[in-house]
């Protein structure tokens, strides 16, 4: 990620390459920009955009968002700082700890390890998306009730994550608990909160009522 | 003046409760805007190059290539020409960019030349330390003869390595500028403070600075000082005419921002016949980094022990300086002396506990500390479970138990706030302290409802904002005594005026009043009474006002606790693998003002000690002298499967009660290393001597037993 970055964009571009993101990226590309972004295509003749700023759309909490990011923009980075969508936080910034986990259609991903324009024209739920404070989804008021958050800042991606898990497996077991919150790290120490909103033998709800 | 004091049990509204935490709402939902969530107009972001090198001086840079690429704004040099650096991670340049993508471009158009000089990160080898400073011996008693006709002596090296802080958020801030007005949303555990070190590096009056901090990703301990990143990031703006902000990547919050000092000693101790313990030497080391470290308070808890003889050296080496880290040294002695204790114990054939027991009376605090232990032998089983290191090993998987004892101090810190009642009802305190996630505004919220017989919602808190009263740092556990003890003063002062306001209308004195329920009513007649609004507009037209401040008169806080905790493990014999099963916790913390947020203190102790004790640690290369897990996949925390099942009863009753508040946020976290090795080497048959036990360590100890390893 070094050389690229100068400005030859070729790593960047061999990224693009290819099956799923090539296809992401064409779907999400507007029509009428769609053939100026993608202005070349490589020697196997996959499509190619950037460095510079392509537009894309994707919906993000509902509302269709439109906006001009450079391909290396991580969807993290593209949801904080250009469309101050700060629910999702950036913490290890490499696919360790999720607090950047967001559902992207429905399925729940890194926000730190997508590049923004994989996700154009994919819809973009975040934890912000999810519920208010005056109307919070079940799994919210549940991370309330059971006091699973401290300092708070792991409990966007872990409510996210959450929530994709009991939608999967609404009595998720010990390998499914592990599955799908295994990759989401607290430093404060709120797992026994956490470990009562999902269930599981031995943590019947916790001590939920106050 | 107000008889200052905390209601008896019968009379108390929101104290000992467990309402959820206030903020929990706005945080679960992710609508809480942190100060790294703050976006004003015109942001640029900021980056910084650090020195790739543990030693090394700065033979020159280039910087044009930066400062001439579009959308840069600011390159600021922080340590120039002639420099020079003495941990990798340090800063060297700073850029402010219109992307944080630009910036970092810009940081690596950036070249500095150094002269690499000799390095040293490596301090468990004290004998090659180039600097070791060694401290001048402490002796109490006669050491030597006591350990002459000591009936048992155990003899061994034990320690733990650096680890760091990990805060999630890391360290950094928003700085904006109007004018020579400078505001700043720091991810700060000092509000009230930040604002005058700001200040006094930028070469402004204090009173320019404003510090907000809302809400905060973790400190624990390491966040007290602006920092260079932040008069850097201040600067940076200055400069450029525009807010900045500017957050250490992960590599630099791993490697710079925050560390617990290593322990290491050579440690000897010494029993009698009837298992008491009758001498003490350690010869320990350590290091906190650049600084060294100092002597960690040996021998722990049993501060009486006779026939003393210590000896400490300090060891610097090339890395970024340690901090406080909850409970600085506790855990590093904790661990230290409770290994030590627990084997001599095995030596006497005798049960820890009981060895424990029989020695409570050199602690200060023998009587909280055999209840307790009473409390947890119980809860874990002791009695049934537990067996002694001697037996057959015929199975794969391995259980032990362990136990460990902590102490804390924990008075409340130095504390101002306003409390205001409003002519229409309405209560607020303003308080310069943070709540760093402990709870700190549920608490303030609940001393403050009580004291008015209100509900939580019908109060308001508001803090972190060095424009309110000034409130100590939320360090040493110190926070909620303060807080609550200085809210309790300021809002029985007020309530009091409210009081002589009506009680004329009520034709009774002010001392008979009473303020519970809404209301406000004869103590003895509810009848004879108003609404809490009704009352309030007996004020006039004004608003009253009351000033609070810790240290105060009346007996609100206190100091002082004690804990214990036990282990139960499993060690996988053939692999090294330690799981923790299950840990147990009994504290004490005097008077509790909401019982779910103190048992979140502990269980959140547990488990951060639970990382410590199998994961964390800091891995200076010997060869680069940087650190090889300056991250997340390497540098492991605990997970939610790590951390077994988790029982904690705190300790209440008159008893704790009258001793006031005292605080929580650090004492749980001491014990777990100690009482998890412990149980270790219950389950094998052998002390592991270092933390965390990682699978190569419980192997080489296996092996070093002649074991199956």
């Amino acid at each position: 990620m070094s050389d690229d970055a100068k400005g030859s964009g070729l790593s960047r571009r061999s990224f693009l390459r290819g099956g799923a993101a090539g296809t992401a990226l064409a779907a999400g590309l507007l029509p009428e920009d769609a053939a100026a972004a993608v202005a070349a295509t490589d020697a196997e003749g996959a499509p190619t955009v950037g460095p510079g700023a392509v537009e894309i759309e994707l919906e993000v909490n509902g509302v269709a968002r439109r906006l001009e990011v450079e391909p290396r923009v991580t969807l993290l980075d593209g949801l904080r700082d250009r469309l101050d969508v700060t629910g999702p936080k950036r913490v290890c910034d490499r696919g360790t700890c999720g607090a950047c986990t967001v559902l992207e259609d429905g399925r729940p991903i890194y926000a730190c390890c997508r590049l923004m324009i994989e996700s154009a024209g994919r819809s973009i739920k975040t934890v912000e998306g999810l519920g208010s404070p005056d109307a919070m989804h079940e799994v919210q008021q549940a991370f309330v009730d059971n006091d699973a958050q401290q300092c708070g800042y792991c409990t966007p991606g872990f409510v996210v994550a959450t929530v994709a898990l009991l939608a999967r497996s609404p009595a998720p077991t010990e390998q499914e608990v592990e599955a799908g919150l295994g990759g989401n790290f607290c430093r404060c120490g709120t797992y026994k909160g956490i470990r009562a909103v999902v269930g599981g033998p031995g943590e019947s709800g916790g001590d939920g009522v106050g | 003046m107000a008889d200052y004091s905390w209601p008896e049990a019968d009379r108390r509204g929101q104290i000992g409760r467990r309402p959820a935490r206030l903020d929990g709402p706005v945080k679960s939902t992710g609508f809480a805007r942190y100060p790294s969530d703050q976006n004003p107009p015109g942001l640029l972001a900021a980056k910084i190059l650090t020195c790739p090198h543990a030693h090394a001086r700065i033979l020159g840079m280039e910087t044009s290539a930066a400062e001439a690429m579009p959308g840069v704004r600011v390159v600021h040099v922080i340590q120039g020409e002639g420099s020079e650096i003495q941990w990798a991670g340090d800063e060297v340049v700073a850029v402010a960019a219109e992307t944080e993508d630009i910036a970092r471009d810009a940081v690596r158009a950036i070249q500095v030349e150094y002269e690499v000089l000799p390095h040293f990160v490596t301090e468990e080898h004290r004998d090659r330390a180039p600097a070791a400073q060694p401290g001048s011996e402490r002796t109490d008693g006669d050491p030597d003869a006591a350990f002459a006709s000591a009936h048992r002596v155990v003899e061994q090296t034990l320690g733990m390595p650096q680890m760091a802080h990990m805060c999630l958020e890391p360290h950094g801030q928003v700085a904006a500028w109007d004018g020579d007005e400078l505001e700043v949303h720091a991810s700060t555990q000092a509000v009230s403070t930040l604002g005058g070190q700001f200040a006094s590096e930028l070469g402004i009056p204090a009173t320019q600075v404003r510090i907000r901090t809302e809400y905060m990703g973790g400190g624990f301990g390491s966040k007290f000082s602006p920092d260079r990143w932040g008069i850097v990031g201040a600067e940076l703006a200055r400069k450029a005419g525009a807010p900045v902000k500017l957050f250490l990547d992960r590599d630099q919050e791993v490697s710079v921002a925050g560390s617990r000092p290593s322990a290491f000693a050579r440690i000897r101790v010494a029993a009698d016949e009837q298992g008491k313990l009758v001498a003490w030497d350690s010869d320990s080391w350590g290091s906190g980094g650049l600084p060294g470290t100092g002597q960690t308070p040996l021998p722990y808890v049993f501060s009486r022990l006779p026939n003393r003889r210590l000896r400490h050296t300090s060891v610097p080496t090339n890395l970024a300086g340690s901090r406080a880290w909850r409970a600085p040294n506790h855990p590093q002695a904790c661990f230290l002396t409770m290994a030590s204790l627990d084997d001599l114990a095995d030596e006497l054939d005798l049960d820890p506990i009981d060895f424990l027991d029989r020695n409570l009376d050199l602690t200060g605090r023998a009587d909280v500390y055999r209840e307790e232990l009473g409390i947890a032998a119980e809860m874990a089983g002791w009695e049934e479970r537990w067996q002694p290191r001697k037996r057959s090993r015929d199975s794969a998987l391995q259980r032990g138990l362990g136990v460990s004892i902590h102490t804390w101090g924990g008075r409340g810190h130095s504390s101002n706030c306003d409390v205001t009642v409003h002519p229409d009802g309405a209560v607020e305190v303003r308080i310069g302290s943070q709540d760093i996630g402990t709870g700190t505004r549920t608490v303030v919220a609940q001393v403050l409802a009580e004291t008015f017989g209100l509900e939580l919602h019908q109060v308001r808190v508001s803090l972190g904002d060095n424009r309110f009263p000034q409130s100590g740092p939320s360090g040493g556990s110190s926070t909620v005594g303060g807080v609550s003890a200085s809210t309790r003063r300021a809002a029985q002062d007020a309530l009091g005026e409210v009081l002589a306001r009506v009680a004329p209308r009520l034709e009774a004195e002010p001392e008979q009043l009473k303020a519970a329920g809404g209301r406000v009513f004869v103590e003895g007649e509810p009848s004879r009474g108003m609404s809490w609004p009704e009352a309030a507009a007996q004020i006039g037209g004004a608003p009253v006002s009351a000033r609070g401040r810790n240290p105060g008169p009346g007996r609100l806080i206190s100091s002082g606790v004690g804990g214990v905790q036990i282990a139960e493990v499993e060690v996988d014999m053939d692999t090294g693998v330690v799981r923790v099963e299950r840990m147990v916790a009994v504290q004490d913390c005097g008077l509790i003002i909401n019982r779910r947020l103190a048992e979140s203190q502990v269980y959140g102790g547990l488990i951060m000690g639970v990382g410590y004790a199998l994961f964390e640690e800091w891995i200076p290369d010997p060869v680069t002298g940087r650190l090889l897990n300056a991250d997340m996949e390497f540098y492991k925390l605990a997970g939610l499967m790590d951390v077994g099942s988790l029982e904690v009863h705190m300790m209440t009753g008159p008893a704790y009660d009258e001793r006031g508040v005292i605080g929580l946020g650090e004492p749980p976290v001491i014990s777990p290393g100690a009482a998890i090795s412990n149980a270790v080497a219950n389950a094998i048959g052998v002390r592991v001597p270092y933390l965390p036990l990682t699978p190569d360590r419980v192997l080489d100890a296996l092996a070093a037993d002649g074991g199956v390893a």
